[in-house]
């Protein structure tokens, strides 16, 4: 008989996709994108950085660099990480630096291509506008962490932001007081999550189908209150908004003041709520147990925890944080209420949620890159305006599909995200 | 429709109350004889309303949606409302204006969506017959691009997956089908088939790409058809603000030009807002989706894929392949919704053409239980309810606006897809689960 | 403690899991509680700890009546429980999982300071903030973790996470939690089920140890022999209702046949093997594991026709992933010839079609689809051929009338073949796959844990529909971790261990032997290692003589504390 020793790499068992590759070759098209598109087609001329802005004391001289030149030098570091990745074996650590470092590259590199040869890109006003646009992102990511780290999947997000938007709007034009409507925005998102308890613990709805149908139902009652109320009297939608609340002191630091102590409030309550999340999910009894009812909810039943209570209150609790999160996008920036203002950031903020890997932080990182993508969109067709708004408008959703599809890896949700408790 | 199960499920003797995932359910196949003669007794009846078969749960949610959209409306009407702040003190006068306001609203509804009895009595009295069937053909025509979309998230759902992204699917075909229909001169008859048939590629090729992403990738396909949808409409903007493109010359605004007369699907019931062709293509794919899904092995993998894709997997099913088949399919179907708008009504394509098509799908698709029937009638109520909520806007000076429409489908969806609330409201026995024989999978697969 | 449970019944519908069960446990005693698959232990045992409420009968303690109406009441009333699935978070270290649910806070201070003649006392923040703020004290977790496992010699390091333990420290993760709440009465659900054979022996040595110190402990088993080694006294369950208590010098045979109700064979009956030539070659065959690790290195073996090649060794040791990677279920390297044809590259659906019949592991996973009626779930491998189709266009009308033979002929008790799969019984559920897989013109038949969770009669037929397959010439392969399937199955068995065959043996070979061989221990004669082109022969290993028994101890507890 004879012996035949193949590879037999032929077999594609999908469920064990080999991630290194696939996180390779993303790596290596963002790389060749950065030389070929990036490199190659940007205007000729320098690029243009700057880091202070008119009102602030200290000058910062601006920063200007060849930007074909620098966009080939990323491209080649981005696909040299590639190689990398696919042929060493990398800790995980080692695997986020890989990820963290092929993203700047590229972002760098979009910014010396768009900003070749034109008026110098404000880097504190960029930074300014990517921490303010990803508020309602942080806050909806960290709206799915409290649930699904307690075993709900909430694709509600969006719903949430969007009722939060709308009350938020409402209450504090009727009864002319912000922090009214912040409540309110937060209580409305508190709604929509016990609507999401209800049915996804009590009634055993899937939850992905909830989700839905909930986003749904808020976009159909906000359009229809929105028509019968707001649109026939603009008393209730008056568009005002919190102001910057400038922190003495800390504001006047070079490049980090104007950007974490000059905003208004609600960047405040994100970070807090940042760090207060991160620090009550893993180092407090409250955490252990949450995460244990996510994970293995049958183990904490044993123990005497009590995981459909554990489970409301969380889900309950994230409808608040996304409510805030909401009433952002009203009273927090533009004041007045439109339509499905949400547009779509309760999904982003999911796909940061799962790309941060269900921690805070990683989501905050995650809805950074999300919101710096919003906020390219925004200020890129400015400075230059050969490009397209509509075609910059798609960045912050492609980028989330390169995320998802291309570098997100074997994603590991809590084992029991999505499955609804029955005590037998 | 014949999956209505009627069957007396005996009670389990399981203990563990079933998790939708793991719903024994009905077998979904046609019933034997057995079944069809106890359909006929009576007591089978009775115990399938008090055991809420999925038939009874789906009325009662409908009921339910009602009432609720009912609060909607006195509380969004300022002479109800005043009179409710004052109910102790005139009950009697409250409950009436209550009952005025909402049984107006749906009893126009009614009138615009089904028959209006005016059209009746003015046919005896020499008025047009035609006139009569005005509404219902209304609401065949509203129904279509629904059906559709409808049967895009069906099918999808059917293999296990949530597509979402039928909108942009939907966006995709109509795109083509705009390029087709004014850019490119072909005989009458063939022009028409070559524009729906680009408009079916059109939406395949995106969904295609979803179902590659997640095949190849493992990328969820809800965040990723989500994403697409966004980009869709920006490429949409794109594509209608550049003349070179789809944009119409000498024009401003993102508007495409109206397609050839010979690209649009022939009137059947009448000129729009009247049912034409575009519904008879909703009723076949609906046809033929029913036989792709019961009566073939591409079915069969879909189905089995679908319910337990580790086990299609072990049996030898290339479950991979499967996903992209049917997101090809489903933003087939989607693209074809678009060709039944865009050529069925002669409309020209704008930014937001799309409308609600995508997420009506979804609802569809869920009130129609992911049947190929059931999307269909889902798909007309839906249509009724389309056309009724502007006949109600209208004739309510806008008390009432067309808006409930959605807040009534999104609730009719709720309540339909969580039978456990139904049966809780109504005080029905519980039995082993009827929900969706497919259910969406969590993040980890 | 004493435990009483008196009158306990528990119905689920129409049927009684539970009928008027008496038992007492005395304080300081092994008391074993011996039934088949689905004679109701598992449910008293649940009823016993809250997690059901029983319909009649009451449960006292130390003569008094408790109200257990929660897990919660159970362990304040001191009952402890190591389930057989065992309830521990896999992401959580040794440390969180025992102390979950009773976790210690720290108590924030600020410290004691010395400024040269400033002196600042110690502060502390007054409890009831400290405990609203809940900072979990990983210190005092893993001392706590620390001092029982000293006390009671289970040793286990509080720091390693649970999904990197094997089960059997796992178990003891589970013993430290229950005694952690002070438990005096611990209950052990079938926990020798995932332990090999010295792993199992170590366990005993810890409830005697417990039973010493005055701990009750009930111990739930269908295995004779472990019954006989351990219990004071034992309790037979059967049908939901006790049906005699027996001291542990009480028979094989008698107590087999209280518990089954029937004088059993322990043994299937077959004639010797006549193997023909090989029909599988395997060789260097190694598939990576969920961590990048290799779950199966480079492992040789081959079998023939008319043979049955039992592959034992305690779960987790790769055996999961060698079946998969055979059936392409999972990429792997190396070679597999079947009947001479290399198959390494072929897909599932090839391999299932050149001859191969596949019983997996998880049936209701990957055996069935739960949804479907009997009938699809019969054809699932086949559906797409004739007479199930022609072109795409299936025919429902064969389906179902294949059907109806397959169901008749492999006894499925089932209302109708349109009855949803999912709603058998674990026993008909797998009759649905066995019938489905042997029904198939094959060459090979890989079984997986084909008997794990049926009740004896289903047993017998599986056993019986093995045997007749391999006199048919077929060559199958058998992958159990029960001792006992292997011995009545097997014409040859390999151990498996660590993702390596160390040990090709004939069935003769002593129970002690081959339960050295599960538990990684290498023999004398060098022949333990399954790497290298090493052609098994037919004899028995020789092991070292008197092998300590937790020799893998050590190795367990690096694993542990990486």
């Amino acid at each position: 008989m004879e012996r035949v020793t193949t590879l037999a790499a032929a077999v594609r068992a999908p469920l064990t996709t080999e991630r290194r590759h696939v996180a390779a070759v993303t790596f290596i098209v963002l790389g060749l994108i950065n030389i070929l598109v990036f490199g190659m087609l940007a205007h000729a001329g320098d690029a243009g950085f700057e880091l202070s802005t008119a009102g602030s004391g200290i000058k910062i001289p601006v920063i200007r660099v060849p930007a074909a030149t620098v966009c080939y030098v990323l491209g080649a570091v981005a696909i040299g990480l590639g190689v990398l990745r696919a042929t060493v074996p990398l800790t995980r650590l080692g695997k986020r630096l890989a990820v963290a470092g092929v993203l700047v590259c590229f972002l760098l590199a979009l910014l010396c291509w768009a900003d070749a040869g034109a008026i110098p890109l404000n880097v504190i006003i960029i930074a300014q506008g990517t921490f303010t646009a990803s508020i309602p992102l942080i806050l909806g990511a960290l709206a799915g962490c409290l649930c699904e780290r307690s075993g709900v999947i909430n694709i509600a997000i969006e719903g949430q932001l969007l009722f939060g938007a709308f009350t938020a709007a409402i209450v504090a034009s009727a009864f002319g007081g912000l922090w009214v409507g912040l409540v309110a925005g937060s209580l409305a998102g508190g709604l929509v999550g016990l609507l999401l308890a209800v049915f996804a613990i009590t009634f055993l709805m899937d939850q992905i189908v909830l989700g839905v149908v909930l986003n749904v139902l808020a976009l159909g009652m906000t359009d229809y209150l929105y028509n019968r109320l707001m649109a026939q009297n603009p008393n209730y939608n008056t568009g005002s908004s919190f102001a910057a609340l400038k922190i003495p002191g800390l504001a006047q630091i070079p490049v980090i003041g104007p950007i974490f102590f000059d905003s208004n409030v609600f960047l405040y309550i994100t970070y807090i709520a940042v760090i207060g999340v991160q620090v009550a999910m893993f180092h407090t009894r409250w955490g252990l147990r949450v995460r244990a009812v996510g994970e293995h909810p049958t183990a904490a039943d044993t123990v005497g925890i009590r995981v459909l209570w554990i489970r409301y209150r969380n889900v309950i609790l994230g409808g608040l944080l996304a409510g805030i999160g909401g009433a952002f996008l009203t009273i927090g920036s533009v004041g007045i209420f439109n339509e499905n203002i949400s547009s779509g950031f309760g999904y982003i903020a999911l796909a940061a949620l799962i790309f941060g890997r269900w921690t805070p932080l990683g989501s905050l990182a995650a809805a950074l890159l999300f919101g710096f993508c919003l906020q390219l969109a925004q200020v890129l067709p400015t400075v230059n305006p050969v490009l397209p708004a509509p075609i910059m408008d798609m960045t912050p959703y492609v980028a989330t599909i390169i995320a998802v599809a291309g570098l997100v890896g074997k994603v590991r949700a809590p084992k029991a995200d999505g499955q609804p408790y029955v005590k037998s | 429709m014949s999956d209505v199960p009627v069957d007396p499920m005996p009670a389990a003797p399981d203990p563990v109350p079933v998790t939708a995932a793991a719903e024994p359910g009905q077998p979904s196949e046609t019933p034997g004889p057995a079944k069809s003669r106890a359909r006929l007794t009576g007591a089978v009846i009775i115990q399938a309303i008090t055991q809420g078969s999925s038939a009874v749960v789906t009325i009662l949610a409908i009921f339910l949606a009602l009432v609720v959209g009912g609060v909607l409306i006195v509380f969004s009407d300022p002479v109800v409302s005043r009179a409710w702040s004052s109910f102790f003190a005139v009950p009697g006068y409250t409950l009436g204006q209550t009952w005025h306001a909402v049984s107006f609203a749906y009893s126009q509804m009614f009138e615009g969506a089904i028959l209006n009895p005016s059209t009746v009595s003015a046919a005896f009295h020499g008025g047009s017959i035609a006139a009569i069937f005005y509404p219902l053909s209304s609401t065949c025509a509203q129904a279509t691009p629904l059906i559709l979309t409808g049967l895009s998230v069906a099918i999808a759902f059917r293999a296990g997956l949530f597509n979402i992204g039928a909108a942009g699917q939907w966006v995709g075909g109509a795109a083509v089908a705009t390029w087709l229909g004014f850019g490119v001169s072909l005989p009458p008859v063939i022009h028409v088939i070559v524009c729906v048939i680009g408009a079916f590629v059109g939406g395949a090729v995106i969904g295609w790409f979803v179902g590659l992403l997640k095949a190849r990738t493992g990328a969820h396909e809800v965040i990723v058809t989500i994403m697409l949808n966004y980009v869709m409409y920006d490429l949409l903007q794109y594509l209608l603000s550049h003349p070179a493109m789809l944009q119409e010359p000498h024009q401003t605004n993102e508007i495409a030009p109206f397609p050839a007369s010979d690209a649009n699907l022939a009137h059947v019931g009448g000129p729009p807002p009247q049912v034409g062709v575009g519904f008879l293509i909703a009723v076949a794919a609906a046809i033929a989706v029913a036989w792709l899904l019961s009566r073939t092995t591409t079915g069969f993998q879909f189905r089995t894929v679908g319910a337990s894709p580790s086990a299609a997997r072990t049996a030898g099913i290339n479950v991979e392949r499967s996903w992209i088949l049917v997101m090809l399919l489903a933003g087939g179907l989607a693209g074809l919704s678009a060709a039944t708008v865009i050529q069925g009504t002669n409309t020209q394509l704008t930014f937001n053409s799309y409308g609600t098509y995508g997420p009506d799908g979804i609802t569809v698709a869920l009130l129609g239980r992911a049947k190929p029937i059931g999307v269909v009638l889902a798909g007309l109520l839906f249509g009724a309810l389309h056309v009724g909520g502007t006949y109600v806007e209208a004739a309510t000076l806008g008390q009432v606006p067309a808006d409930i429409v959605e807040v009534l489908e999104g609730l009719i969806v709720l309540f339909v897809a969580a039978p456990a609330l139904i049966r809780a409201v109504f005080r029905l026995r519980t039995t082993a689960g009827t929900g969706m024989e497919a259910v969406a999978k969590g993040w980890n697969g | 403690m004493k435990l009483e449970l008196r009158g306990i019944t528990k119905r689920f519908g129409s049927l009684v899991a539970n009928d008027h069960i008496d038992m007492v446990v005395q304080p300081g005693e092994i008391r074993a509680l011996l039934g088949e698959n689905g004679a109701g232990k598992t449910t008293l045992m649940n009823v016993l700890y809250g997690l059901m409420q029983p319909d009649e009968g009451e449960i006292l303690i130390n003569d008094q009546p408790a109200h257990i109406k929660s897990p919660k009441d159970a362990i304040s009333a001191g009952i402890g429980m190591v389930h057989q699935h065992f309830m521990l978070v896999p992401v959580f270290t040794v440390a969180e999982n025992v102390t979950l649910g009773e976790e210690p806070i720290s108590r924030l201070a600020l410290p004691e300071l010395n400024f040269g003649r400033l002196h600042v006392p110690r502060v502390s923040l007054p409890a009831a903030a400290t405990d609203w703020l809940g900072l979990f004290d990983r210190r005092r977790a893993r001392a706590a973790v620390r001092e029982l496992s000293e006390r009671f010699g289970l040793r286990v390091d509080p720091d390693a996470y649970v999904e990197d333990l094997p089960v059997g420290v796992q178990q003891r993760v589970e013993i430290i939690k229950a005694l952690l709440r002070d438990a005096s009465i611990l209950v052990l659900d079938e926990p020798t089920a995932v332990l090999t054979p010295g792993e199992t022996e170590d366990l005993f040595v810890i409830m005697r140890q417990l039973r010493d110190s005055g701990h009750s402990i009930i111990f739930i088993s269908h295995k004779l022999k472990e019954v006989q080694a351990i219990a004071d006294d034992i309790t037979i369950i059967r049908r939901g209702k006790v049906v005699a208590e027996r001291p542990p010098t009480t028979s094989d045979a008698e107590l087999a046949a209280l518990m089954v109700g029937r004088s059993v064979q322990l043994r299937v009956s077959k004639d010797a093997a006549s193997p023909a030539g090989v029909v599988l070659d395997v060789r260097d065959l190694s598939v990576p594991g969920e961590h990048g690790d290799l779950a199966v290195q480079s492992i040789s073996f081959d079998v023939r026709g008319g043979e049955i090649l039992g592959i034992a060794g305690v779960q987790g040791n790769g055996q999961t992933e060698l079946c998969e990677a055979l059936m392409g279920l999972r990429p792997a390297t190396g070679s597999v010839l079947l009947d001479g044809q290399e198959i390494s590259a072929a897909t599932t659906k090839d391999r299932l079609r050149a001859g191969i019949g596949y019983v997996p592991e998880d049936r209701q996973e990957d055996g069935l689809v739960g949804a479907f009626p009997v009938s699809d779930n019969l054809v699932l491998d086949v559906y797409d051929r004739p007479p199930y189709a022609a072109g795409i266009v299936m025919k429902p009308d064969e389906v179902r009338k294949a059907a109806a033979r397959l169901v008749d002929e492999y006894d499925v008790r089932t209302s109708s073949v349109l009855t949803a799969a999912g709603t058998l019984s674990g026993g008909n559920q797998q009759k649905v796959v066995v019938a489905r897989e042997l029904s198939r013109p094959n060459k090979l038949l890989l079984a997986s844990q084909p008997t794990r969770g049926l009740d004896v009669g289903s047993i017998e037929f599986v056993h019986s529909e093995i045997v007749k397959q391999r006199d048919r010439g077929i060559a199958v392969i058998i992958v159990s971790s029960e001792l006992d399937e292997i011995y009545a199955l097997s014409d040859r068995i390999a151990v498996m261990y660590e993702g390596k065959i160390v040990g090709m043996c004939s069935p003769d070979i002593p129970e002690q032997e081959l339960g050295l061989l599960m538990a990684g221990a290498t023999t004398a004669n060098g022949q333990g290692n399954g790497s290298g082109p090493h052609r098994p022969g037919t004899d028995g290993p020789q092991p070292a003589v008197e092998m300590p028994a937790d020799q893998a101890e050590p190795q367990a507890e690096e694993l542990g504390s990486e």
